[in-house]
């Protein structure tokens, strides 16, 4: 494994079948260096999203490996919990807390994983909520903001674990449009911070602008993958040059 | 305005309707030659009890002072004791142990005592019917094949058999079998029976809670009991909570078949009273009052935390 040191994540050979029969992941192999922002591209059901809830094992595989900070996450005998610590993840449907306020939202998982004191926890919400730019609604419950506001504490709670990567699903889609320009900009300071990110996006012009490097993805398969100059100037596959005259 | 005006129509023949039912039951006791006696009921939630008060000193009487009564002993020392009302006048000779008055206090009357006990036993029986609940709850969500079929044929059981029979084999089976008291042994039986409709009531409430909730948290690195701590019941409390109520409310109906295994909650006092006063009509409705002034609160306590749960949904 020497060869992977300067990598952060690595999959390799992952293959992932649903009980209903769909093959969701084909041999798909990735290697995420640190700081580096992976922007994940593909059609509807091409296994984006089931590729990257397997790096924080909310979904298991059946064959294949991945190491994240050179722990294989794919070994059941592995202490999830401590490794998804350091991988926040940004959900297309928010999933903020509805029970709780914005500040405990951030504060609460601090608390109990990272066993942080209730002072400590509440000036580093404090921090990414300011960041995030909804200080001001911290006392509010979640019902009472809207999707763009509500994924800015999801954010700030997953930012707020100092986790080591994020992973973003579609974290713009379920917003009204008027609301994800905002989510990007917080999306592409993170990359200019030298945040390590794999984020699966329909956004060209985010990708174009804040990807290190772009995957194209289709039927379960990695058909192509380079930098944004190359996916987006010079497609090598049909398949991928369809896709991009189809989005486009 | 009109529309007022017949709300208020309705409302009248509203209460029309109760008078008219009342007088119905009063007309239809005459046909019996029911002679109703409420005067009596009261005595039965609280009466006024005397307590004889006797010497402890052998003397004469000297008079009363401030509610007490003042004797002088034999050795001619004074003394005075608290009595509400002497029964003796003054210069009266007394001996050690006579009777100089009585005092008056009030005492919980048999309904009341049945119904104090019916709170308590219903309680007791709340709070290990909450915890049966929420722990095989909990266990047919499992994916562990054991705890699932455990709870799923517990649940089944219980549902599929009368109370008053599992009341009978809790306390001449379980109850004998560990030494339960009757109080125990009811409390346990209840709890039992109710434990299995709450874990229902709970396990749907869980499973009401969008998978996304379980995600997050599970992204954050949280483990199970922190997820379901924190996050998913506190979510599936809320949205259960007027079942839970009506379960409760159930419970404590329910716990007048207690009196089958003697405990002296409200319905066997109920049955006592009217073996001793020949006046059933009275009795029952008076029970059946206490038991809905009862269930009535509870139902209003739901309401009330229901509206103020509601702030953060
Ligand atoms: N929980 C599941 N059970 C069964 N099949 C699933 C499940 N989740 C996804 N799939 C199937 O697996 C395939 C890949 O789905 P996935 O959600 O990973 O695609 P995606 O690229 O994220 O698509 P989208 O752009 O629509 O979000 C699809 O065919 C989908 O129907
Ligand atoms: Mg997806």
């Amino acid at each position: 494994m020497s060869d992977n040191g300067d990598y952060i994540i690595v999959a390799e050979n992952v293959n992932k079948t649903y009980p209903n029969g769909v093959k969701a992941l084909r041999d798909v192999s990735l290697k995420v260096k640190k700081g580096e922002v992976v922007v994940i591209i593909g059609a509807s059901g091409s296994g984006k999203t089931t590729f990257l809830r397997t790096i924080n094992q909310l979904e298991t595989v059946d064959a294949g490996k991945i190491i994240v900070e050179g722990v294989d996450v794919t070994d059941p005998k592995t202490n999830l919990t401590k490794i998804r610590a350091d991988i926040g993840m940004v959900f297309q449907h928010f999933n903020v807390f509805p029970h709780l306020t914005v500040l405990e939202n951030v504060m609460l998982a601090q608390i109990l994983v990272r066993k942080r004191k209730k002072e400590e926890a509440r000036q580093i919400a404090m921090e990414f909520l300011t960041k995030v730019g909804i200080a001001d609604k911290k006392d509010e419950y979640p019902t009472n903001l809207s999707g763009g506001q509500k994924q800015r504490v999801a954010i700030a709670r997953a930012l707020a674990m100092h986790p080591k990567i994020m992973l973003f699903d579609e974290a713009t889609s379920a917003l009204d449009p008027e609301m994800v320009g905002g989510i990007l900009d917080i999306m592409k300071q993170l990359a200019r911070e030298g945040k390590t990110m794999v984020v699966v996006t329909h956004e060209m012009g985010f990708a174009r602008e804040a990807a290190d490097r772009i995957v194209y993805m289709d039927s379960g398969k990695i058909i192509e993958m380079g930098t944004p100059e190359e996916i987006f100037n010079n497609p090598k596959t049909d398949r991928l040059k369809q896709f991009l005259s189809q989005i486009l | 305005m009109r529309r007022n005006r017949h709300t208020l129509l309705w409302n009248l023949a509203f209460v029309l309707v109760l008078v008219g039912i009342g007088f119905f039951i009063y007309k239809s006791s005459l046909k019996i030659n029911y002679s109703w006696n409420w005067r009596a009921v009261p005595s039965y939630l609280v009466y006024k009890a005397q307590q004889e008060i006797d010497s402890p000193v052998q003397g004469i009487v000297k008079g009363f002072k401030n509610g007490k009564v003042v004797i002088e002993t034999i050795k001619g020392n004074i003394v005075a004791f608290k009595v509400e009302h002497p029964t003796l006048k003054k210069g009266a000779v007394v001996d050690a142990g006579d009777e100089i008055g009585y005092n008056t206090s009030y005492k919980a009357g048999p309904l009341l005592m049945g119904l104090y006990m019916t709170i308590k036993v219903s309680v007791v029986s709340i709070i290990m019917a909450l915890v049966i609940g929420l722990i095989t709850g909990l266990m047919r969500i499992s994916d562990n094949p054991l705890f699932k079929n455990l709870s799923t044929v517990y649940i089944e059981i219980i549902r599929g058999t009368p109370l008053l029979v599992q009341i009978f084999i809790v306390y001449f089976f379980i109850g004998t079998l560990f030494n339960m008291t009757r109080f125990i042994a009811g409390a346990f039986a209840l709890a039992v029976f109710e434990g299995a409709y709450i874990a229902e009531i709970i396990r749907a409430g869980i499973q009401s809670i969008p998978r996304g909730q379980t995600e997050a948290s599970l992204a954050l690195g949280m483990n199970y009991f922190q997820i379901m701590r924190y996050i998913i019941i506190p979510q599936a409390f809320k949205r259960v909570l007027p079942a839970l109520a009506g379960q409760f409310i159930s419970l404590i109906k329910d716990s007048s078949l207690l009196s089958v295994i003697s405990i002296t909650e409200l319905t066997k006092a109920g049955r006592e009273v009217v073996a001793s006063t020949f006046s059933p009509f009275e009795v029952w409705f008076t029970v059946a009052a206490l038991y809905f002034v009862v269930t009535y609160s509870l139902s209003l306590l739901d309401r009330y935390l229901e509206r103020r749960l509601a702030g953060d949904e």
